[in-house]
């Protein structure tokens, strides 16, 4: 039984969701005595009022399409993955690997190597809590959070003994060769007559990111393997009935999820850093999970969501630097996305569906 | 190492597995009655934070025990709002609430004190004081025995031996009340519960309560141990208590030997920054993340099996 036409489903309810997590974003503004109206201002003026600030939104919402297009794979198959913090720091380290590895004569050349390696590693770390999950019945939420630790803590000793440059004070890795630089906005943008600011960190990786977006949608919705995540995701009984294996499923879904989270790493770490530091992903694994939850795991919402919180994260450090209100906020709106298109997702559901059905039911009178 | 370096040791560790013990009570208490709580972690944060901030402003730990408490509780209920009331998605719930918590603490701190999300350093009654148990002067003086009693059992705060009472306690309540009883049917089968004509949501909610005093106790040690809030203190715990919990099988005793074992861990850990075997040197790291390369092992079934409450994670729908 339809209760809501399918316009209902997909667009309303999101959006009431997310205005209702953008009342009590700006109730907590007001809160500590700010000004929501001047808040806001201040961020659309960081994230758009200059070529600088456009490109940081772009850097971020890169990093959010490959987390949230992780988290929203998983998804599909009803596997809620955590670990995209962990897999994107594993992927760094792989994209590092591949860097350092050769003297690059050329981006073109680097940049696929270092998607293989960064998108190996990356699923590499997701393929352990997804066999313990296949096989041996362990919850990928608890496996995936502690894979997270595992990986920093990983990453901690690899960075402090192992790719830490000799004599260097910093705890860093070496900065990659000249030809492993890709390319940036301006550099890109420069020969059409478009200027944007050189220092600004958006790169080559946006584009990657747009045809994953795309691929993300060929995969989920047009080809076989696609099919049978969702039917595993919709019914675990249907899915064994139709001859589907669930741990296959299981073990293939993660895979692509992980990759995808590593392949964040040839923005971040080759695209911006150029080498890998302490924390590069600074929570881009777990935004994902409100990208994709806003997102509705479709690659047009996942989009439109990582542009919004690209658009949050450079608009949160205008706020800090401008406002003095803490970067964190950023946090609270994404804890808040989150709360309300996911947890409290019935919340509005259920009074918007008595309503479509006392006008279903008019009109079936006035027939 | 010497004998008092071991007790020096096991008294950190005691210190040190306090919190991890009382949030994984909580844990224990709301996924027995069916609500998996990722958002521990967020509660011991929020806990933490609102016992430091009102500690620091009136100067008394108890009133932000209180505090800390009330925050943690807010938090637990709205987890049960989304997830009992709304029927959400529990793990997408805890996961929101550990967000608001690692954001709220620092935004509503900076407006607060602007310290950069700290609270002002507690001293005197903004802490709990050590309590020296009887004899503990005098008893010192006798050879391994003393130096026991007066290092590791005497000496602690108050909040450490109310943990430890928590445990028999929690045995008590969920073992042998008719509440515990009830509780634990409610985790495995809601179903059967509802048929006997008892509230599941009366129930889970009344299971939330006690995680968020839970949570809230331990939180407030958190603040009073380190004189202060500082961003982001929980720093995993939470799930580190989740852990645990998966460790002890859901059940309080094994709980109490989980998070013990844990604390020593972390104690070890802070105590050596790294560990010479013969010529392999075990990396500070490693320790740090022993913990949770424990728990995947435990969960992979290899070390016997954890087998959750049956009905945890989902949330029930009453039939018409």
């Amino acid at each position: 039984m339809n209760k809501m036409p399918k316009w209902a489903d997909a667009v309303l309810i999101p959006l009431i969701s997310i205005l209702l997590a953008f009342f009590f974003s700006g109730l907590v503004i007001w809160a500590i005595g700010k000004d929501p109206v001047v808040a806001i201002k201040t961020m659309v003026d960081g994230a758009f009022g200059s070529t600088s600030g456009i490109s940081y939104t772009l850097y971020y919402a890169t990093n959010f399409i490959f987390t949230g297009l992780a988290v929203a794979v998983a998804y599909h198959a009803r596997l809620f993955n955590i670990g995209g913090e962990g897999q994107a720091m594993l992927g760094g380290l792989g994209v590092t690997l591949v860097c350092l590895a050769v003297p690059w004569p050329h981006w073109t050349l680097a940049l696929p190597a270092a998607m293989i390696g960064g998108a190996l590693f990356g699923a590499a770390w997701a393929f352990i809590p997804a066999w313990l999950q296949a096989k041996r019945g362990s919850h990928i939420v608890i496996t995936t959070i502690m894979f997270n630790y595992i990986g920093a803590a990983l990453l901690g000793y690899l960075l402090t003994r192992v790719l830490k440059v000799k004599g260097s004070m910093v705890t860093e890795s070496a900065r990659f060769p000249e030809g492993a630089h890709l390319p940036n906005f301006s550099e890109i943008f420069a020969p059409l007559g478009i200027n944007f600011s050189p220092n600004a960190p958006a790169n080559m990786a946006f584009f990657v990111a747009l045809l994953c977006t795309f691929l993300f949608w060929i995969l989920i919705w047009k080809t076989r393997l696609g099919y049978e995540i969702r039917a595993y995701g919709q019914s675990e009984t249907a899915a064994k009935y139709a001859g589907i294996a669930p741990a296959r499923i299981v073990i293939i879904a993660m895979l692509i999820s992980g990759a995808l989270a590593g392949l964040m790493a040839i923005n971040n770490v080759m695209g911006e850093a150029e080498r890998l530091i302490d924390n590069a992903v600074e929570g881009a694994g777990f935004i994902g999970i409100a990208v994709a939850l806003m997102g509705r795991n479709h690659p047009i919402g996942i989009l439109l969501a990582a542009l919004l919180f690209g658009f949050l994260y450079q608009g949160g450090a205008e706020l800090s630097f401008w406002e003095s209100i803490p970067r964190e906020l950023v946090v609270v709106i994404q804890a808040l996305v989150i709360m309300f298109t996911g947890a409290l997702d019935n919340m509005v559901r259920m009074p918007l569906e008595k309503i479509f059905v006392a006008l279903s039911k008019d009109k079936k009178k006035e027939a | 190492m010497d004998y008092l370096t071991i007790l020096q040791i096991l008294d950190s560790a005691l210190r040190l597995a306090t919190p991890l013990l009382l949030t994984c009570l909580a844990g224990l208490f709301s996924e027995r009655a069916g609500v998996v709580d990722i958002g521990l972690e967020g509660k011991l944060l929020a806990a933490a934070f609102l016992a430091g901030a009102a500690a620091a402003v009136t100067g008394s730990i108890w009133i932000g025990l209180l505090a800390g408490v009330l925050g943690s509780l807010a938090f637990s209920m709205l987890h049960g709002l989304a997830s009992i009331t709304f029927q959400g998605d529990q793990l997408i719930s805890g996961v929101a609430l550990n967000f608001l918590a690692a954001g709220l603490t620092v935004v509503i701190g900076q407006s607060w004190f602007k310290l950069g999300g700290r609270t002002p350093s507690l001293s005197g009654d903004g802490r709990f004081s050590e309590w020296n148990l009887p004899f503990s002067d005098a008893m010192a003086k006798i050879p391994v025995v003393g130096p026991a009693y007066d290092e590791l059992i005497s000496g602690h705060t108050a909040l450490t031996y109310l943990a430890f009472l928590a445990v028999p306690l929690s045995w008590w309540v969920l073992y042998r009340s008719r509440f515990g009883l009830r509780l634990r049917a409610v985790g495995e089968n809601p179903g059967a519960v509802d048929t006997a004509g008892i509230s599941v949501v009366r129930l889970r909610y009344s299971a939330l309560v006690i995680a968020g005093v839970l949570c809230g106790l331990a939180g407030t040690y958190l603040a009073s141990l380190a004189a202060g809030f500082v961003k982001d203190m929980s720093a995993g715990r939470g799930y580190i208590a989740l852990a645990a919990l998966i460790f002890a099988k859901w059940r309080p005793w094994y709980a109490l030997w989980a998070t013990l074992l844990f604390g020593l861990l972390e104690a070890i850990g802070n105590r050596y920054q790294s560990i010479a075997l013969g010529d392999f040197v075990i990396p500070v790291q490693f320790m740090q993340a022993l913990p949770y390369i424990l728990t995947v092992i435990i969960l992979a079934g290899f070390v016997g099996k954890a087998i959750p409450p049956r009905a945890s994670g989902q949330s029930y729908v009453k039939e018409r």
